[in-house]
C-alpha cells in the first residue's frame, strides 16, 4: 500500500463513525482553542510592549539608580546610614524615602567607560495646567528620556535642543482646556503653575507642540522638553537654601547599544561595581514581560492538560475502531498488508483526528480573539489604540496544529500497535 | 507429471504446549498441481482449516516443509510472505469479509491497493474483474447493499483481481442458498477450467467436493487414505 493510499484510507476511516470522531475531536478542539488563545494573548501583549519601546525610540539609555545593597540582604529593617543621600517626598519618593543620586554620583557615572553622557532625572513638581480662559487642571509631569519619541495624536515631538519651553499634553486634556480638537491645541500656549520654595504660586508659559496618544509608557502626564524642565527647576528653586545639596532620584546614561549585548552587560556590571543599578528600557519592560510570560505559561499548562485528556480520548476511540475492524484488518493482512502499514493506517487516523480538532480549535480561537478584540476596542481598551490584544503568529498557530497532531499520533500508537500485532487467522475467526 | 505447485511434506502443527498441547496436524503429505481443483474435506476440528491456513502461508507449521513453485517457504521472511500471499493467492471466505461501508470497487481492488498499484490501473482492473462476474453495474454501490450472491461474486472478483495462481476457498457456498451456491460453484470451476487457476476448496459439502478433480479427507490431523483416490471429474 502506498503512503498516499494509507493517508486516504486513514482519512476515510476517521469519518466512518462520524459522531464518535466528532466527540473525540471536540476534546482536542477545546485544548487547541485554549492553547492558541493564550499564546495569542501573550504575543499580543508582549508585542504591544515591544512596539511601545520602539515608538519611544530610546534604546541607548540606561536608567541609573543607586543600588540598594541592603535591601535584598535581610528581612529586618535597614540600619540608618547618615551619609547616604535620600530623597524625601515628591516625585519618585512617593513610596517613602528612596535612595538618591548626588552631583558627585553623576560624575562617577560619567567616568565609567562606555557611558557617553549623563543627565539627571528631574521631575519638577507642577500644580496645574491652565489654558487661556479655562479652569486650572491638576497635572503631573511625565518622565522625559533623552531622545524619546511619543506616539502623537497631533503635532510634533519635543525639540530637545531648543531653548524654547515645550510640552506634549495627553489627549485627555484637550477638551477640558477648551480646545476643539488635538490639532487645535497644537501651537497654543498654556500656563503651568507651581509653588516655589518660598510658597509663592508662580506660572510658566509653555508652547504645546504635540498631543500624546495614550499608551502604557508616558501616559502619566504632560511631557516637558529639557528647556521647560530647566525653566521649571529654576522657578521652583527661587528662595531655596543655596547650601542644600541637589539630589536626583535617577539619572539617564547614554551608551552605545551597537557595541552588542555583552558590552551592555559589562557596562551594567561596571556601574553595579560603583554602586549603581543600571537598567535598559528592555530590562524595565522585561519585568512586565516576564509576568505576562508566566501567566501565559500557566494558562498554556492548563491547555496542555486538556490536550492530554483529549489524547486519552483518542486512545479510547481508536481502541474501539481497532476492535470494530478486527476482521477487516485480518483480511488485509491475509491479502499481504504488512504490519507496518496496519500500524500506519491507525496512527495516521489518530493524526487526522488531531488535525481536525486542532484546525477547528485554532480557527475558533482566531474568531473568538477577533470578536473579543472588537468588543473591547470600543470600551475597555479604547484608551490604548495601539494595543492588539491577540496576535496570531502563523508560526505559533502552525506549531499548535503540528504539536496537537504529534500528540494525537503518539496517542494512536497504542491502539495501532495492537492492530499491527493482530494475527490474521484469529482476526478472521473473530465474530 | 508437472512438478507440484504446492508440495507439502510431513507437516505438523501443534497448538499450545505441555498438558494443553493439541496436535492439529500430525504429518500431512500432499502435492497440489497447477490447474487442478482440490477439495479438502473433513469434520469440524479435523484440521482441514489449519491445513488451508498453512497452505495459504497465513500461519507457520510447527515442523515439516511447504514448497511453493519449488521454493521452501519456511525460509521466507514476513515481507516475502506478505508479497507472496498478495501476488500468488486469492481468498474466498464463507463470511464474505467485505467492508460494508466501502464501495464494491474499493473492496474488489483491495489486493491491488495493498500491492501499491496506481489508482487508475486499480480502477480499470477492478471494473474488468467485476465485468467478468457480471456485476460491473454494482461497482459504485456500497458493499452492504448487495444480496448474498452478489456479495460472493464481489469476493470472487477480489480473489481474481491480482491474477493469482491459487484461489483458496473456505466454505465458499456455506452462507448461500442452494441456487446461488450452485452459481458461485460454477463460477469457481469455470475460472479453474478456463484460466487455469488452481482451486483449493475447504468444505464439508460432499457435492461440492465431488465436483473437484480430487478430494482429500482430513481426520484427526491426518489424511484418510481411503479417499485419496482420484475422484472422477
Amino acid at each position: 500500500m502506498k503512503a498516499l493510499d494509507v493517508i486516504q484510507r486513514a482519512n476515510a476511516n476517521a469519518f466512518r463513525s462520524k459522531l464518535r470522531t466528532t466527540l473525540t475531536a471536540l476534546a482536542i478542539v477545546i485544548g487547541a482553542f485554549a492553547l492558541t488563545l493564550t499564546n495569542a494573548l501573550g504575543a499580543g501583549v508582549n508585542s504591544f510592549m515591544a512596539d511601545t519601546v520602539a515608538t519611544v525610540g530610546v534604546d541607548d539609555v540606561l536608567t541609573v539608580t543607586p543600588l540598594d545593597e541592603s535591601a535584598p540582604a535581610g528581612d529586618g529593617p535597614t540600619v540608618y546610614d547618615p551619609d547616604r543621600a535620600t530623597l524625601s517626598g515628591g516625585g519618585m519618593g512617593a513610596m517613602g524615602s528612596a535612595l538618591a543620586l548626588t552631583a558627585a554620583d553623576l560624575d562617577t557615572i560619567a567616568a565609567v567607560p562606555g557611558v557617553l553622557d549623563v543627565s539627571p532625572l528631574r521631575i519638577p513638581s507642577v500644580d496645574f495646567v491652565q489654558a487661556d480662559g479655562s479652569q486650572p487642571f491638576e497635572v503631573s509631569l511625565g518622565v522625559t528620556m533623552p531622545g524619546m519619541h511619543v506616539e502623537l495624536a497631533a503635532g510634533d515631538n519635543l525639540d530637545f535642543a531648543t531653548d524654547e519651553p515645550q510640552v506634549v499634553l495627553p489627549v485627555s486634556y484637550v477638551e477640558p482646556l477648551g480646545f476643539a480638537s488635538p490639532a487645535d491645541a497644537v501651537g497654543a500656549v498654556v500656563d503651568l503653575g507651581l509653588t516655589d520654595a518660598t510658597g509663592t504660586s508662580v506660572t510658566q508659559p509653555v508652547t504645546v507642540v504635540g498631543i500624546a496618544e495614550p499608551s502604557l509608557l508616558g501616559s502619566a502626564g504632560a511631557i516637558p522638553n529639557p528647556a521647560l524642565t530647566d525653566a521649571l527647576v529654576d522657578l521652583a528653586a527661587v528662595g531655596r537654601d543655596p547650601g542644600a545639596p541637589t539630589v536626583f532620584a535617577a539619572a539617564f546614561a547614554t551608551y552605545d547599544p551597537g557595541a552588542g549585548p555583552t558590552a551592555t552587560e559589562d557596562l551594567q556590571s561596571a556601574l553595579a561595581a560603583e554602586g549603581f543599578d543600571a537598567m535598559t528600557v528592555d530590562d524595565q519592560l522585561g519585568m512586565f514581560t516576564s509576568v505576562i510570560d508566566t501567566i501565559v505559561f500557566v494558562l498554556s499548562a492548563f491547555a496542555a492538560i486538556a490536550l492530554i485528556a483529549a489524547s486519552i480520548g483518542i486512545v479510547n476511540t481508536l481502541f474501539m475502531a481497532v476492535q470494530e475492524r478486527t476482521r477487516e484488518v485480518g483480511l488485509m493482512k491475509a491479502m499481504g498488508l504488512s504490519s507496518a502499514k496496519v500500524f500506519a493506517l491507525f496512527s495516521v487516523e489518530a493524526a487526522v483526528i488531531g488535525l481536525l480538532g486542532s484546525v477547528v480549535g485554532v480557527l475558533a480561537a482566531m474568531g473568538t480573539g477577533a470578536a473579543i478584540s472588537s468588543a473591547l476596542s470600543g470600551s475597555l481598551l479604547a484608551d490604548l489604540p495601539g494595543l492588539n490584544l491577540f496576535v496570531f503568529d502563523p508560526v505559533t498557530v502552525l506549531a499548535v496544529v503540528l504539536g496537537v497532531m504529534a500528540v494525537a499520533f503518539l496517542a494512536g500508537t497504542l491502539p495501532a500497535l495492537r492492530a499491527a500485532k493482530a494475527d490474521p487467522i484469529s482476526s478472521l475467526r473473530y465474530e | 507429471m508437472s512438478p507440484a505447485l504446492i508440495s507439502v511434506r510431513d507437516l505438523h502443527k501443534t497448538y499450545g504446549s505441555g498438558a494443553g498441547e493439541f496436535h492439529a496436524l500430525r504429518g500431512i503429505d500432499l502435492d497440489i498441481h497447477t490447474g487442478e481443483s482440490l477439495a479438502i474435506v473433513g469434520k469440524s476440528g479435523s484440521g482441514k482449516s489449519t491445513l488451508m491456513h498453512l497452505l495459504a502461508l497465513l500461519d507457520r507449521p510447527t515442523s515439516g516443509s511447504i514448497t511453493l513453485h519449488g521454493t521452501e517457504t519456511s525460509g521466507l521472511g514476513a515481507r516475502e510472505l506478505n508479497r507472496t500471499r498478495n501476488a500468488e493467492f486469492g481468498f474466498v471466505f464463507q463470511q464474505f469479509f467485505l467492508n460494508a461501508q466501502n464501495t464494491v470497487l474499493d473492496n474488489v481492488t483491495m489486493p491491488l491497493t495493498i500491492a501499491g498499484v496506481p489508482a487508475r490501473e486499480r480502477k480499470a482492473r477492478g471494473l474488468a474483474a467485476l465485468r467478468q462476474l457480471g456485476i460491473e453495474d454494482k461497482a459504485g454501490n456500497k458493499a452492504n447493499d448487495l444480496s448474498g450472491g452478489q456479495k460472493q461474486r464481489v469476493v470472487i472478483s477480489r480473489a481474481l483481481i491480482n491474477r493469482p495462481s491459487v484461489i483458496f476457498a473456505d466454505e465458499p457456498t456455506g452462507n448461500l442458498d442452494s441456487n446461488t451456491g450452485a452459481t458461485v460453484e460454477s463460477i469457481l470451476f469455470d475460472l479453474n477450467r478456463t484460466q487455469g487457476i488452481t482451486l483449493v476448496v475447504v468444505t464439508h459439502d460432499e457435492d461440492l467436493a465431488a465436483r473437484c478433480d480430487r478430494a482429500v479427507t482430513i481426520a484427526d490431523g491426518l489424511i484418510v487414505p481411503a479417499t485419496t483416490q482420484e475422484v472422477a471429474a
